[in-house]
């Protein structure tokens, strides 16, 4: 690993004070994306700015729903009880993300900014666009198995690998950030973007910002929701492609639904159509059929991947069908 | 105890450094003015990264010390401390051999800096035995025999013992979830998940 400055802060206002006196310099919270990053070169921060001791570590509930710190950590938002029984569809994605290690570890902040899995992304011999702009994508006609099927650009196809996002994007959070200037409040779906034509930038956060802490507004979803993730083994593997599902249901009517995808785009991505779709609807096999054809409008794949095309429309209706029955 | 660490304060680690001796002489002799050159253009780029000071506690002992801030918490204990029983796998988080406790909870030391871990307690396999009594799953895992090679054990024992104590071996299933961090190349899932599944029943605090 490239060496590098290093210092600690434990305020907010250090911590983004520190970033804007250190051109090249990057925030470390967990670590568990950055150090393997920097130990493969490709990030290679002047300094590193450790915030972890930041009083940013509460779980708490507010008038308006639940409030969580940036820094804290994945394991202690999927075991917190508030977490379980008033927003369980986000204990159950931290619970299928990663490991027990890797999640006593991995912060709500850091796994908001952990970049993508694609391979020639992580290998600094290899074209990327999103490594090295206008360097080209070494996945568009090379290994792309992982990749995605939805809001692809002719730079990048690359996939945003977070299961917690997925939740968080159907559970209309609100992220928190502070800045030099101000702070601002960002609509989680509005966080991360698509590629287009500046893959290099996942989200947008601007320069200078830190994450201080996420919301998500109360919510009737307490008891029929699902996390489905498909993946190559049946634990402590990225999803090929994963389904947040939360239902409102009255007797056998829907009266709201919350969906949205992992491993199939750049971002969370919201499944809004069907949503609509599913509203008033009775919870029968036929409409999530209907739901999962009207979700896959758009999809293209780009060869390895075809198979998300017949994968993604039976993940949703299986999410959607355990969900119901929970 | 506050050990003022230079060297390696484990006693005998005869292997490994004649192991770094020798490359080290092998290195002299090969022939040197390019090579020492070299050697000393690194010294004085590393010189420019100042080292951090840590205070950490391994296995209930106190160190003071400074780390480069480059260096993991794993190479630390290997390299630093002489802890060797903490083993470096895949060095990317995706095995788990570097599993240690940190305030009493399992990370991976591979992808952890030392420096992040100022104030903070490091138990590793070193610190399970008190004495010559090892510690249950210890004692479990060879009951079961629960390796074959064992170079996933020392991992396999840190994120077993933490697994039943957050409360995740009810039941095999559960145990092979959140044990799912853990890889064994041999493949002796079975029997790590007997030996975890017997210290769970045993139902003794540990
Ligand atoms: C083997 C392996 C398997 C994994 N499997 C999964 C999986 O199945 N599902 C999944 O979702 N994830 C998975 N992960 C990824 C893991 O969830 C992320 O690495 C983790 O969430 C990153 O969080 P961190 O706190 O460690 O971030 P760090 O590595 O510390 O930081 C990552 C980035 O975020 C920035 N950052 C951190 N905090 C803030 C903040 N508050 N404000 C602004 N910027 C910030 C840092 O500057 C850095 O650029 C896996 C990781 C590994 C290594
Ligand atoms: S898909 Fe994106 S991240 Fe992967 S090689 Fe192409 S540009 Fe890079
Ligand atoms: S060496 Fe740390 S997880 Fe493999
Ligand atoms: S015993 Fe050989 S890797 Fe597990």
């Amino acid at each position: 690993m490239i060496n590098f400055e290093y210092s600690r802060v434990s305020s907010v206002k250090a911590a983004i004070d520190a970033l804007a006196k250190n051109p090249g310099a990057g925030f470390i919270a967990g670590g568990t994306n950055l150090v393997d990053l920097m130990k493969k070169g490709v990030t290679t921060p002047a300094r590193l700015i450790d915030i972890n001791n930041l009083p940013l570590k509460q779980v708490e509930e507010t008038a308006k729903g639940l409030s969580i710190g940036a820094l804290v950590i994945n394991s202690e938002v999927a075991g917190n009880t508030l977490v379980q029984e008033k927003y369980p569809l986000l204990a159950m994605a931290l619970h299928a993300g990663a490991s027990a290690q890797l999640r006593n570890m991995a912060t709500v902040g850091g796994n908001m900014m952990q970049r993508t899995r694609c391979g020639y992304f992580y290998d600094t011999a290899m074209p990327c666009n999103k490594r090295q702009p206008g360097s080209g994508c070494g996945a568009i006609g090379g290994y792309n198995r992982m990749h995605a099927i939805f809001g692809t650009s002719t730079q990048c196809i690359a996939v945003h690998p977070s299961d917690m996002c997925v939740a968080l994007a159907a559970l209309d959070a609100t992220v928190q950030v502070a800045g030099p200037k101000a702070e601002r409040n960002i609509l989680f779906t509005d966080f991360h973007r698509l590629p287009g034509t500046m893959p290099q930038k996942d989200n947008t956060l601007q320069n200078g910002e830190l994450i201080t802490g996420i919301t998500i507004p109360a919510n009737p979803y307490t008891k029929n929701v699902y996390y489905l993730k498909v993946r190559d083994r049946a634990s402590y593997a990225f999803a090929l492609v994963s389904v947040a599902v939360a239902l409102e249901l009255e007797n056998d009517t829907i009266r709201s639904a919350r969906l949205a995808m992992g491993g199939v785009a750049h971002k969370p991505w919201r499944l809004s159509v069907a949503e609509k779709f599913l509203t008033g609807k009775k919870a029968t096999t036929e409409n999530f059929k209907q739901a999962a054809k009207l979700s896959m409008e758009g999809a293209r794949s780009f060869g390895q991947n075809d198979f998300k095309l017949k994968m993604a429309p039976a993940a949703i209706v299986e999410a959607l069908t355990k969900a119901a029955n929970a | 105890m506050i050990h003022n660490t230079t060297d390696c304060p484990n006693g005998d680690n005869g292997r490994r450094s004649f192991l770094k001796k020798s490359t080290a002489m092998a290195a002299l002799s090969m022939a040197a003015p390019v090579l020492l050159k070299a050697a000393e253009h690194d010294e004085k780029i590393a010189a420019l990264f100042e080292k951090i000071p840590l205070q950490i506690e391994v296995n209930g002992i106190s160190h003071q010390l400074s780390v480069e801030p480059r260096v993991t918490l794993l190479d630390f204990l290997r390299e630093q401390l002489g802890l060797t029983g903490t083993k470096k796998g895949c060095d990317h988080g995706q095995c788990g051999a570097c599993t240690v406790h940190v305030d009493g909870k399992r990370i991976n030391s591979c992808l952890t800096l030392a420096v992040m871990n100022n104030e903070k307690k490091i138990t590793t396999i070193e610190g399970l035995a008190k004495g010559d009594q090892l510690h249950p799953m210890q004692e479990s895992f060879i009951r079961h025999d629960g390796f074959q090679c064992g170079y996933c054990t020392p991992g396999q024992i840190m994120s077993a013992i933490a697994c039943v104590r957050e409360g995740h071996a009810n039941s095999e299933e559960e145990i092979r979830e959140f044990m799912s961090g853990n890889i064994c190349r041999c493949g002796a899932y079975p029997n790590i998940v007997d030996a975890i599944m017997d210290v769970k029943k045993g139902g003794k605090a540990i």
